[in-house]
């Protein structure tokens, strides 16, 4: 484990009540490939964070509430590699 | 009187904004980096548009916490007059002085137009000289300038008369034509509840000269600076 960096990623997606243009853009161009089935598509984040040790539960889900989410359009899920 | 005009990395209406006050309004005003921790001696701040920090993560998320901000929150609880244009507005709802978010533009276009916005409220110092629901011309220039806010949240805003500006055609009408990003209920600026923190995606620091295509954005700063010193003395 020494040196070994610790990985949580963190995935951030429009909320549902959130239009997401980006995604209706994608749809629209995976129908135009031929992939007549996709009902819809959200555009989200993926950001992989590396740490010496494994910080604090509280401090982690308060820099996602704060910076890396927007709560007002978006919601986070952590996971913790 | 002063006015701050503060500088973040990646502004780039910093200069339009201390022209517009100090060539077009004659007004005092001064730059203010965002490594300053202070307003003091300011009595009125302008968070100008841009493209602070690249725009990195979110439209102004990561200025919201520039050492300048406290200072600005600070002040603005205090009441003192906050003006926040273009990515400034993004700026200030991330700090969450203003309700909701600017989102990607529904045409996911970079919009750079002059448009026509109504004015909606003259109960604010950046709208106090302009009643009875005028009809302005200004520039816009956004990627991100599509308000958002919950359901709840809106209907605050219009209870509240906290909705400042609205798109409109130039006759006044708010049309889904002249929404130029897919802005919620045509909102083009909004203001906090106790009046004195405003946010607009519309440029009134592009227009305060002829040469400009318009000066209706002198009505604006010279309300504020009337609200400032009430006595005409300067």
């Amino acid at each position: 484990m020494l040196g070994v960096p610790m990985k949580v990623d963190v995935v951030v997606m429009p909320k549902q009540s959130v239009l997401d243009p980006q995604g209706v853009a994608v749809r629209n161009a995976l129908k135009d490939l031929g992939l007549d089935s996709v009902e819809s598509v959200r555009v989200g984040k993926f950001l992989e964070l590396e740490f010496k040790t494994l910080p604090d539960e509280a401090k982690l889900q308060e820099v996602c509430r704060d910076l890396l989410s927007n709560p007002v359009i978006e919601e986070y899920t952590i996971r913790i590699a | 009187m002063k006015i701050a005009v503060v500088q973040f990395p990646g502004s780039n209406c910093d200069q339009d904004c201390l022209r517009a006050l100090t060539d077009g309004l004659h007004l005092p005003a001064e730059y203010v980096w965002h490594k300053q921790t202070s307003l003091s001696g300011f009595d009125a701040v302008v968070l100008p548009g841009g493209f602070s920090y690249g725009d990195y993560l979110r439209c102004g998320a990561i200025a919201r916490f520039s050492p300048i901000m406290r200072a600005v929150v600070r002040s603005a609880k205090e009441g003192m007059p906050v003006i926040g244009l273009c990515n400034g507005f993004q700026i200030l709802c991330e700090a969450g002085l203003l309700p909701g978010a600017l989102i990607r533009n529904q045409s996911l276009r970079f919009v750079c137009q002059s448009i026509w916005l109504r004015v909606e409220t003259g109960d604010t110092p950046f709208t106090a000289n302009l009643q009875g629901r005028r009809v302005l011309k200004m520039p816009i220039a956004h990627g991100e300038g599509s308000y958002f806010v919950d359901e709840r949240s809106l209907e605050t805003l219009e209870s509240k008369n906290q909705v400042v500006f609205r798109y409109v055609d130039e006759t006044g009408d708010v049309t889904a034509g002249s929404n130029p990003n897919g802005s919620i209920h045509n909102i083009a600026g909004i203001c906090n509840e106790a009046r004195n923190v405003l946010g607009m995606m519309p440029h009134p620091d592009r227009a305060w000269d002829r040469k400009l295509g318009s000066e209706d954005g002198k009505l604006i700063f010279g309300s504020l600076a009337e609200t400032l010193e009430p006595v005409v003395s300067r």
